[in-house]
């Protein structure tokens, strides 16, 4: 048993250095990182002594950047889950080296959309009145059950496949051993205990999916459940849960690009992942652009006067540089890149992805603020301008999120070592059985 | 059971504000101050909206006083998470600040946008903290607040009426607004009692409510201006 472990650790010997080993580099991020968290726990000490006012939200305009990074980072938040579920369930093999990074993306990530609720409430003391008066007709409520569950089963989803890993490194590494032990939950790698991982990982990947769709669909839900104009859409639901899955691969490219680069794993994470990442992305691309395309000509169409008004608030109005910015880098610029092949490389598809990701935070914004901006009444006119308490607690939060990521990868490894193995043992053999299995029978008769 | 509602007569209203400070004062609604009022931070629970109609010579103003629809069917209630907004048994779409988490969907669910927030703490100029109404709850930073319909009138009414061991006469229970309507354009009663003065305006040919076709039925009738 143990020689085998020994044997592992020679091969994959590579995926254990960010855990064995920390250079200047991670500590030089760290503080950077760490002291733009320490301004947005001072803005939001601010906004907490003096109240809500410190925001540059009003009357009408009740709702801005906390909740459009709301709705953002639970849509990051499908990175995860959703993709890697999904390709394990597609029995995709080249998923092995990138499973593991985005479901750590998901975990993280939902912290921060919650997060942003909690910061966005007037009272956050009162946040236990959600439980003790919930009343499940508000939409709000579906989303607090829809996200806790969303959290509690991708939490489980993430842990499960870690289990052989981690008890790799209990037997392997020196430091922290206590909680790898524990974490290992007395993992030995027997028949017994792999089949029962095995079974549960499927249940879970089967699980994650529906309550994957449904927290996108329920965050739409509290605009579209509102007789706001351009709020009021049947399309809402599918619309977000495909901005979601949109931004969240974006994510996933940027994450596996900067963990390929600063961990030197050129060989794991190869051109051929970010290639097929990228026509995943080029597919969402498509897809966002016919949902954004179809909301806006039935409302450009039906011409009704209040919904109009915010369509040419967004089109050629106030908000028009958003909306604009949002459609080149939500369309234009991913789409030019990743239709060609010779531009769906690995820098074109980061390039790409980062565009969507700034695209997608602004398609966010543009459905929040500008429904608020033009409401039925009052006829004043009030223009929303976030001041440096929104932006401090917005990057506060990116920064956390980025630190916690390079935190996991300090613990844990952040490509799945076991299922890499698994891979090259078990799949390869696998594979051509099931490949000779789709050809046709040869018959006995001739 | 009463169902309390309003009728404002628009070809009577002078624009004068008398409802909005009357208003003020009665809630205990502190005055924003000049930057804040910009921002579009002033709170009012009764607001007089202004349109301008028509072309230079022919323009035309006209005033519409705007306090809570006070709907049948309240989009606002509808979608409190926690039960901080209700509609009573008597129709009055309250606010429980004590419970409220400031979240402001409300806020944004209204289509009148009657809603106001305390986006700080409130501030009083000198001297105006000792006239404060003691039966109206000053609110929490952080909270939505918004017109009762001078509830507290209500509940003193109604002990006032038990005290002297009768029923409630129309004139007993008046908000605040209407009884200091100089012009006499605003009316309030109970909209079951088909006999009230709000009934029988209710079913002038002037009477409309504001965004009927939304289908929130308020239960505050304008009476349109006539020419």
């Amino acid at each position: 048993m143990h020689n085998q472990s020994n044997m592992n650790m020679e091969e994959d010997i590579k995926l254990f250095n960010p855990v064995l080993r920390t250079g200047k580099w991670f500590y030089i991020v760290s503080a950077i990182l760490l002291s733009f968290v320490a301004f947005a726990i001072f803005a939001y000490l601010t906004q907490l002594r003096d109240g809500l006012g410190v925001t540059g939200l009003a009357r009408p305009v009740y709702w801005g950047f906390y909740i459009t990074n709301f709705v953002f980072f639970i849509g990051i938040s499908h990175a995860g889950t959703l993709i890697s579920a999904i390709l394990r369930i597609a029995k995709a093999e080249w998923r092995r080296a990138i499973t593991r990074s985005a479901e750590v993306i998901t975990v993280l990530v939902l912290f921060f959309g919650v997060g942003n609720i909690l910061i966005d409430m007037g009272r956050p003391d009162r946040i236990l009145n959600v439980i003790k008066h919930g009343r499940f007709q508000s939409p709000l409520l579906w989303d607090v059950t829809s996200i806790c569950a969303y959290l509690t089963a991708s939490t489980m989803y993430l842990y499960l496949p870690l289990i052989p890993d981690i008890a790799l490194l209990r037997d392997k590494v020196n430091s922290w051993k206590w909680l790898y032990s524990f974490l290992s939950l007395g993992w030995q790698g027997t028949k017994r205990q792999k089949r029962i991982i095995e079974i549960l990982i499927s249940i879970m990947a089967v699980v994650v999916i529906p309550i994957a769709v449904s927290v996108h669909t329920v965050v739409s839900f509290v605009f579209s459940m509102t007789i706001q104009p351009m709020w009021h859409s049947a399309i809402f639901g599918p619309y977000f849960v495909v901005g979601a899955i949109f931004s969240g691969i974006a994510a996933l490219i940027v994450a596996m690009a900067i963990i390929r680069k600063v961990y030197n794993l050129d060989d794991y994470i190869k051109n051929i992942h970010f290639n097929y990442m990228g026509i995943l992305l080029l597919i969402m691309t498509l897809l966002w652009f016919y949902f954004t395309f179809a909301e806006y000509l039935t409302v450009y169409y039906g011409a009704e006067p209040l919904h109009l008004e915010v369509f040419y608030s967004k089109i050629s109005g106030r908000f028009s540089i958003f909306f604009w910015g949002m459609v080149i880098t939500c369309f234009v610029i991913p789409f030019g890149i990743l239709c060609n092949s010779k531009t769906r490389t690995i820098s074109g598809t980061v390039v790409a992805s980062c565009f969507v990701l700034i695209g997608m935070w602004l398609e966010r914004f543009t459905i929040v603020v500008p429904t608020l901006s033009n409401p039925r009444l009052p006829l004043s006119e009030i223009i929303y301008h976030p001041t440096w308490v929104e932006v401090a607690i917005t990057l506060g939060c990116f920064s956390m999120f980025i630190f916690l990521y390079m935190l996991f990868t300090k613990f844990f490894p952040i490509i799945s070592i076991w299922e890499i193995k698994e891979g090259r043992e078990i799949s390869v053999r696998e594979v051509q059985a099931r490949v000779e299995s789709y050809l046709p029978d040869k018959g006995d008769s001739l | 059971m009463a169902k309390w509602g309003m009728v404002i007569d628009l070809d009577k209203c002078t624009g004068c504000q008398a409802c909005v400070l009357a208003c003020q004062v009665e809630n205990n609604v502190a005055p924003a101050d000049k930057g804040q009022s910009f921002m579009g931070r002033s709170i009012h629970w009764l607001e007089i909206l202004t349109f301008i109609e028509g072309k230079f010579p022919y323009v035309k103003a006209r005033f519409m006083p705007r306090p809570c629809m006070h709907c049948d069917s309240p989009p606002c209630t509808k979608v409190c998470p926690v039960g901080a907004t209700y509609k009573s048994s008597e129709g009055i779409v309250g606010q429980v600040y004590a419970r409220c988490i400031g979240c402001r969907y409300c806020t944004t669910a209204c289509p009148y946008t009657v809603r106001y927030f305390n986006w700080y703490a409130q501030k009083w100029p000198d001297g105006m903290e000792k006239m404060q109404n003691p039966d109206v709850s000053i609110r929490p930073k952080g909270v939505v607040e918004k017109c009762s319909f001078c509830h507290h009138r209500l509940v003193k009414a109604r002990e006032k009426a038990r005290a002297e061991n009768r029923d409630l006469l129309p004139d007993d229970y008046i908000p605040a607004c209407v009884q200091s309507c100089p012009a006499e354009a605003m009316f309030f009663g109970d909209l079951k009692d088909e006999n009230s003065i709000v009934s029988k305006l209710a079913r002038e040919p002037r009477a409309f409510r504001l965004m009927e076709d939304l289908g929130t039925h308020p239960k505050v009738i304008y009476l349109r201006e006539g020419e």
